[in-house]
């Protein structure tokens, strides 16, 4: 039987979903699910983005207004949906990959604009849709398919790139750290501002295998062992949107 | 007599009156990443959308731009962005996003001289193919040229009225010439225009099309639909599928929403074609420099007309072949190393002799090189 969040927030009719069995994804949505019922908003109004990747069809299953879009770009198309329609709840969900390779660009302008919309990361440290080839994230030394030698590209950390960016909120989560991540995806989106919530998921299928983590199980352990959740910043500035009306505003724009 | 005193005599650039004519359709978001020769539509869309209650937000590249006025779209709000020659190249994928997903949303393509960097503040006519065929698969097209400053204003509104109709994103293909073409253009009334506005129906699944009916009748996000848009093929309600059966379906439904409609979408001119022996065709900036062509051979006794494609694509092949069979030569006069002159072949399949004349040099034809040809 599933629990009243799931039943409220996920599209039954689109399970069961893609995820391997112990991807880290799930807990994720989950968490999101639990952090919208507790701020109180209307499903209608909320309007929840996504790229491509096994992260990304989170944005087929969860019950709300779903822009599933383009490699990358789902920050670029949030920012248009936000800025047409300010009274929407805009989330992007999103990959390693997709929200700092491809997408880098659109992560750091949209922080650097501090337009409001809560970004998370479903953080796996590898590509999982194209099946494990390296990320921006993924460690130095560590295997992938595309990094048979391991890999030497230094990584990304996604949360401090978009504090220098200029992202407003900034926290750092786990699919095992269940309740610290909840509260910072609450507070994300609560705050008017950029905020990103880099959360490390994982993905045993293929990081896992190829470096030797073990399975879910362990790999949960390793999260347990090695991660602490962290509020890396919360601070309040000039909102892009609510700059950009002092000039309507100023203009009796439309009256 | 009311509504005649409220026509405004202007002068105006062609940019800046492709973004009246978007205002008036109701254009109230832009997404832009500056490039010449199209500056001037984002500038413009800078200066009046706040004075109308819109928004304006220049993007980090033209990929964003893109993406944000589909984002917006989706929001329910008329969206537009323009470019030229490298931004039209980045939009592509997206475009193809916004046609599968069925998202309106119009493009301003100001074209300047290619490939690459080229001339970046030349005119060209380069981008023909690319606007059919730019993005990766099959998918429905549609594409107006305008050839005077005052068409830029009337033919913006028609691209916006045509996306919300077949709800698919519409390119406004003008060119450098016109863009920068500065001339006096009648505004109308606002209450003259006819506006197409998005129709809705939110009791039945977001991607159906009812009978009778050319597109889908999903409600804007926000309104309590909560439906899913994906690029991925996807069933009535939204939600992917390995299916092949609905990817053909769906993918033919979409070309049929051109294919089956293409008198409604298609427009042209012609001139003198009820005597013309040499048709010349033209479009676009190029357009002013045949009309002249014409006339300086009609008045030497020479029957030359001429037939200009308002719309691009689809493209008027019935109109071609109608036309060939009277006249002894076509003379197509393009900007580039010829594009549209392949479709005119293709229509008419050797009925009638055809000239060519292309420039890829960032110089425009003249109007005594298209004569010489008549
Ligand atoms: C433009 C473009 N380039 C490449 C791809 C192929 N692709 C699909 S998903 C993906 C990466 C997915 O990795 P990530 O974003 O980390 O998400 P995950 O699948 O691990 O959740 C890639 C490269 C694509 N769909 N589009």
């Amino acid at each position: 039987m599933a629990s009243p969040i799931i039943k409220k927030y996920i599209r039954e009719g689109t399970l069961p979903h893609i995820w391997c069995g112990g991807c880290g994804h799930g807990i994720i949505m989950r968490n999101l699910a639990v952090a919208i019922e507790n701020l109180g908003i209307d499903r209608d109004k909320v309007c929840l983005v996504s790229g491509i990747g096994c992260s990304s069809r989170i944005a087929g299953y969860m019950d709300f207004n779903t822009l599933h879009t383009t490699h990358g770009r789902a920050v670029a198309f949030a920012t248009g949906v936000k800025v047409a329609n300010p009274d929407m709840t805009v989330i992007v969900a999103a990959g390693d990959g997709d929200i700092s390779a491809i997408g880098g660009n659109h992560l750091i302008h949209a922080a650097r604009r501090n337009i409001d919309l809560t970004v998370i990361v479903m953080n796996n440290d590898i590509y999982g849709m194209t099946g494990g080839q390296f990320s921006p994230t993924t460690p130095m030394g560590d295997l992938a398919t595309t990094a048979p030698y391991g890999n030497v590209d230094r990584p990304f950390d996604i949360a401090k790139l978009s504090v220098g960016a200029g992202a407003t909120y900034a926290a750092k989560g786990s699919a095992y750290h269940v309740k610290d991540t909840t509260k910072f995806i609450q507070e994300g989106i609560a705050h008017k501002g950029f905020a990103i919530i880099d959360c490390v998921s994982s993905c045993p299928t293929y990081y896992g295998r190829k470096n030797k983590k073990g399975g879910a199980v362990e790999m949960m352990e390793l999260q347990k062992k090695n991660f602490v959740p962290e509020r890396l910043l919360e601070r309040l500035e000039p909102e892009w949107i609510e700059e950009y009306d002092k000039t309507i505003r100023a203009m009796k724009g439309g009256k | 007599m009311a509504a005649k005193q409220k026509e405004k005599r202007v002068l105006l650039q062609g940019n800046e009156a492709c973004v009246e004519g978007a205002i008036a359709a109701g254009m109230r978001f832009f997404a832009g990443y500056p490039i010449t020769p199209s500056t001037e539509v984002a500038e413009q869309a800078a200066i009046r959308l706040p004075q109308v209650g819109g928004r304006f937000i220049q993007m980090e590249d033209e990929i964003a731009a893109m993406a944000a006025i589909i984002g917006g779209s989706a929001a329910g709000v008329k969206s537009m962005t323009a470019t030229s020659g490298p931004g039209f190249s980045l939009k592509q994928e997206n475009l193809g996003y916004a046609a599968f997903a069925e998202v309106p949303c119009v493009l301003i393509n100001v074209q300047r001289s290619g490939p690459s960097t080229g001339l970046p503040t030349s005119p060209s006519q380069g981008d023909i193919m690319q606007a059919r065929w730019g993005t990766h698969g099959d998918h429905p097209v549609i594409a107006l040229a305008p050839a005077t400053v005052e068409e830029c204003y009337h033919l913006t509104i028609r691209c916006f009225n045509l996306s919300e109709k077949y709800r698919m994103p519409v390119f406004l293909m003008t060119d450098e010439i016109i863009g920068h073409l500065r001339e006096g253009i009648v505004i109308p009334d606002p209450k003259t225009l006819k506006i197409e506005n998005r129709k809705i129906n939110k009791k039945i699944p977001p991607f159906a099309v009812p009978k009778g009916e050319i597109a889908p009748q999903s409600a804007p996000f926000g309104q309590g639909q909560r439906y899913n848009i994906t690029g991925l093929v996807h069933r009535e309600d939204g939600f992917p599928t390995n299916s092949t059966t609905i990817a053909g379906e769906l993918c033919t439904r979409l070309m049929k929403k051109i294919e089956d409609n293409v008198d409604d979408i298609i427009e042209y001119e012609e001139r003198h074609l009820e005597d013309a022996e040499v048709i010349v065709i033209a479009y676009g900036g190029t357009t002013r420099a045949a009309t002249k062509a014409i006339e300086l051979a009609r008045a030497k006794g020479k029957k030359a007309g001429l037939f200009r494609p308002i719309t691009i694509w689809p493209f008027p092949a019935k109109r071609i072949q109608e036309i060939a069979k009277k006249a002894k030569k076509f003379v197509v006069a393009e900007h580039n190393y010829g594009q549209l002159v392949h479709e005119i072949r293709l229509a008419t399949k050797d009925a009638v002799p055809i000239e060519f004349l292309g420039k890829v040099d960032g110089t425009i034809i003249m109007p005594n090189e298209i004569e010489e040809l008549i």
